[in-house]
């Protein structure tokens, strides 16, 4: 047995440790999306992990975010060390890093009903569907072209961020409060006494104290299964054939001088490196090598019992190849119709033309078309908010802005003093925050001096539901949470004559527009279930100038500038 | 198969399997059937109710003035004769503050977290096995519990330090005049003892939120329904929890925009303390003192009195002023 062949065991050792340790690190830093428990009224509340470093680590991001806005934002040149190790070495993060790509490769590997003999050795064939990427990658580089940031729906660090925040932590999050409650109540008669060590062992792992929901969930769930299920019919299918970051990463792959080196006098054909490889780029001696989407994930050398095919620097590039194949006019196509997109995607209604009411944008979002050339909808935002406020859209910021952060205030509030979705944002889609700048809650002693507060949108009163209004009930809860000071709601005293002909005098709440912030903690603890009877609209966003009722507004924001 | 070459065994078999599973069909569906659904007939709607108090303890009235809040808990305590009057060695005391807020203690709308360390540590003096500090807040937990300073307080002064759980809730029937089914904070269902740390402050629908205002912090669920019928809720509340002990702070008082605050403007420094077993007693004489009420003007006063909680008139129990 040659000596290669143990070397290239442990390097795949190495490579599948590599991969567990990314994919853990990958969920910790999703858990660790919240801030610790502080101990004194003065510190700032901070998140501890740098919790988007994977979706500043990858390049797609950091390219279209170029691309579209001509700025590296704040981490992004992080990025700049995959770019650098894919131009030397080649697809490395795909085979090592990518947390989507390892979770591809585990279902990918089931044993059980997996593709065998010679149907997977014909799956594993390169074939010209793995240009398709490519083809994505081109389309949405060139809407990037045009300011729009269209790379979020299949960036694979984004989807999976996205998929796993928003549906598969919160369905973990019912199972294990379902779970705690039933322990802690249930009556198991004479074994009760078995659920005081569950309940010990099931807080343990509760990874929130609340459960949470959100809106469009069922959508991204369809999407993600569907790219899980694709592997056990073509392993990493997606890898292979969808992923824009594998495309992209492809291409800066066509400079490495690490490559694989067939020796065909070696070779005794027993196809055992196809059947394993994972990305479908041909390893076995006979049939062309393309570099460009070889993972670099070590089975192929590994399986090989002949030293028949090696992984060396500058390696001989017969039977190799090293391009895309694809036309430049096919290129070109592509990105053209990419660019054309975007205008076809602005013909229709959207945000920017006429603000849609119920899209609140999260505090320290850009104007509308600069927020959509950065947003790119990993769910970042509404994974860190603490009051499950921020939800992906659907179509209310119309089809370029598909689940890009929206305030559902009958959900959850916007926490007045709260900056985490600014503190979180890898694009700077939401401007980064201090509590000051937000200063929707002045520091005490410091009311005087402060600024106006960053708006983000108004309250409105449905009086036909407004129980004070219009069912002669007492209730000014709104005011009560109002976090303003003043408070933007007021309340009048109002003689109401009863059905039975009784006077009362009753607290009629209105919403002075001038102080009121948008934060929608009205709007959250309305009792009327339902419609509530206080609802928020974008109105009065400080950053949409356009988007205004008040005419001092506008004059006092000008007066400030100058 | 010729159905001709089946053994008798094997029919047996068959058909013996066959009826067994009919059998626990047709059993089943006898047993589940339920010919009519009414999915509010509940056997367990018996109603709850938690007294607190300490037996024999006669109720007073302590006002205490000076310039330390912690100092001045300690004296209002001692004037009861000591925690050892309220907490035996073992018992589970749950203290609750308002934390209702994410505002700094200086400006007033949580409890003064100097109040609620003094509290904690003569619980732990007494023998307590356990005490929690907890409340349900409005604002996030998280940041409630440590800009009031309550949390870093508490934690030192050696209480355990709940931030509120979503499972932890259970829905119990009141039996009050408003209040029928609500999900209580299930610690309040346990504990042995329970002191009341409201902060005196304004507010919007009452005028001034005392101490049993502060016992909505032990609901969660629709509570801001509660607003309605505020004073009969009110008493339901006092009556459903009845406190071993109420301490109303009012070191600084918020006179406007309350309940939450926010502006210096809005605060007074009054360096006072309220202290009695008596929760109606308590209130009138706060609502008087602080926010310059009559009885009148503090309705659930008085239906708290007709419900046999206390008296609206403070100055008919016992009261001693302290000055430290």
């Amino acid at each position: 047995m040659p000596s290669s062949f143990q070397r290239y065991r442990r390097l795949r050792w190495m490579r599948r440790i590599s991969q567990g340790f990314f994919l853990l690190l990958f969920f910790y830093l999703l858990l660790q999306t919240n801030i610790d428990a502080l101990d004194s009224p003065d510190e700032v509340p901070e998140i501890s992990a740098p919790v988007e470093l994977f979706l500043e680590l990858d390049p797609l991001v950091a390219v279209s975010t170029v691309i579209a806005t001509h700025s590296l934002y704040r981490n992004l040149f992080l990025a700049v060390i995959i770019i650098v190790g894919t131009l030397f070495l080649g697809r490395f993060f795909c085979g090592w890093m990518c947390p989507m790509g390892t979770i591809n490769q585990m279902i990918a590997s089931m044993r059980s009903g997996r593709l065998k003999g010679k149907q997977r050795l014909e799956s594993n064939r390169w074939k010209s569907y793995q240009n398709w990427k490519y083809g994505i990658l081109a389309f949405v580089l060139g809407a990037a072209l045009f300011g729009s940031l269209l790379i979020g729906f299949l960036d694979p660090i984004a989807l999976l961020t996205r998929s796993m925040a928003l549906v598969v932590l919160p369905a973990y999050n019912v199972l294990t409060h379902d779970l705690y409650s039933w322990s802690l109540y249930a009556d198991l008669g004479p074994f009760s006494i078995l659920l005081t060590p569950i309940a010990w062992v099931v807080h343990a792992v509760l990874i929130r104290a609340e459960t949470v929901v959100f809106e469009q969930t069922f959508l991204i769930l369809l999407i993600f299964i569907g790219i899980l299920l694709a592997n056990r019919i073509i392993t990493r299918f997606w890898c292979r054939g969808l992923c824009p970051l594998g495309a992209l990463l492809g291409v800066f792959s066509k400079t490495s001088i690490l490559g694989l080196e067939k020796r065909a006098s070696l070779c005794t054909d027993c196809n055992r490196c196809a059947m394993h490889c994972q990305g479908g780029d041909n390893p076995q001696p006979g049939l062309t090598w393309h570099q460009t989407d070889c993972h670099l994930c070590m089975n192929c050398v590994a399986s090989c019992p002949e030293s028949g095919i090696d992984f060396t620097f500058f390696p001989k590039r017969e039977e190799t190849t090293q391009k895309v194949s694809l036309t430049r006019r096919a290129v070109l196509t592509t990105a053209g119709a990419g660019v054309l997109t975007v205008p076809l995607l602005r013909a229709a209604t959207n945000p920017d033309r006429t603000p849609d009411p119920s899209l609140v944008r999260p505090p320290g979002s850009l104007p509308e078309r600069e927020f959509l050339s950065r947003c790119i909808r990993c769910g970042e935002c509404m994974n860190v908010c603490p009051n499950n406020a921020l939800h992906p859209t659907l179509m209310q910021a119309g089809a370029e802005g598909i689940w890009s952060p929206m305030l559902m205030p009958r959900i959850g509030y916007c926490e007045p003093t709260c900056v985490l979705c600014s503190q979180v944002c890898p694009t700077g889609a939401i401007d980064e925050l201090t509590e000051e700048e937000k200063n929707w809650v002045p520091p005490a002693g410091k009311e005087e001096t402060a600024g106006p507060p960053l708006r983000i949108g108004t309250a409105f009163y449905d009086f036909g539901r407004c129980l004070p209004w219009a069912m002669g009930k007492e209730c000014i809860v709104c005011e009560e949470w109002c976090p303003t000071t003043p408070k933007a709601i007021y309340f009048e005293e109002a003689e109401v004559i009863t059905r039975e002909g009784e006077y009362l005098y009753l607290k009629r709440p209105h919403v002075d527009p001038a102080l009121c912030v948008g934060c929608g903690a009205c709007t959250y603890a309305c009792p009327v279930k339902g419609a509530p009877a206080i609802y928020v609209t974008a109105v009065g966003e400080t950053r949409n100038t356009k988007n205004r009722i008040l005419l001092e507004q506008n004059r006092g924001r000008a007066a400030e500038e100058r | 198969m010729p159905y001709d070459k089946i053994s008798r065994r094997d029919f047996m078999e068959r058909t013996g399997k066959a009826a067994g599973f009919a059998a626990f069909a047709v059993g089943g569906a006898w047993m589940l059937h339920e010919p009519v659904r009414r999915p509010f007939d509940r056997k367990d709607d018996a109603p709850v109710s938690r007294d607190l108090r300490v037996a024999g303890v006669e109720d007073r009235l302590m006002i205490v003035r000076g310039e330390d809040p912690a100092k001045m808990a300690a004296a209002a305590i001692t004037a009861f004769g000591g925690m050892s009057t309220f907490v035996q060695p073992g018992e589970t005391v749950v203290v609750k503050p308002n934390i209702g807020w994410d505002r700094r203690p200086e400006q007033a709308a949580n409890t003064n977290p100097g109040v609620v360390a003094e509290v904690v540590r003569q619980c732990v003096e007494a023998g307590a096995e356990r005490v929690v500090v907890t409340d349900i807040t409005c604002n996030d937990p998280k940041r409630c519990f440590n800009r009031s300073g309550i949390a870093a307080a508490a934690r030192e002064a050696g209480a355990e330090v709940q931030l509120p759980q979503e499972a932890r809730f259970r829905e119990v029937n009141m039996g009050g005049e408003m209040l029928g089914r609500q999900d209580v904070y299930d610690i309040y269902l346990e504990a042995d003892r329970f002191i009341n740390l409201p902060i005196a402050k304004h507010h919007g629908l009452t005028r001034a939120t005392l101490g049993m205002k502060n016992l909505y912090g032990i609901l969660g669920g629709n509570r801001s329904r509660l607003h309605q019928e505020i004073h009969h809720s009110l008493v339901d509340l006092a009556a459903f929890l009845r406190p071993t002990l109420v301490i109303v702070d009012a070191w600084r008082v918020l006179l406007r925009n309350g309940p939450q605050g926010g502006s210096l403007a809005d605060v007074e420094e009054r360096k006072m303390l309220l202290a009695s077993t008596e929760q109606t007693a308590i209130d009138a004489c706060a609502g008087e003192l602080f926010f310059d009420m009559t009885p009148d003007e503090m309705p659930w006063l008085g239906l708290a009195e007709r419900r046999g909680l206390g008296t609206s008139v403070w100055r008919d129990i016992p009261t001693e002023e302290i000055t430290v």
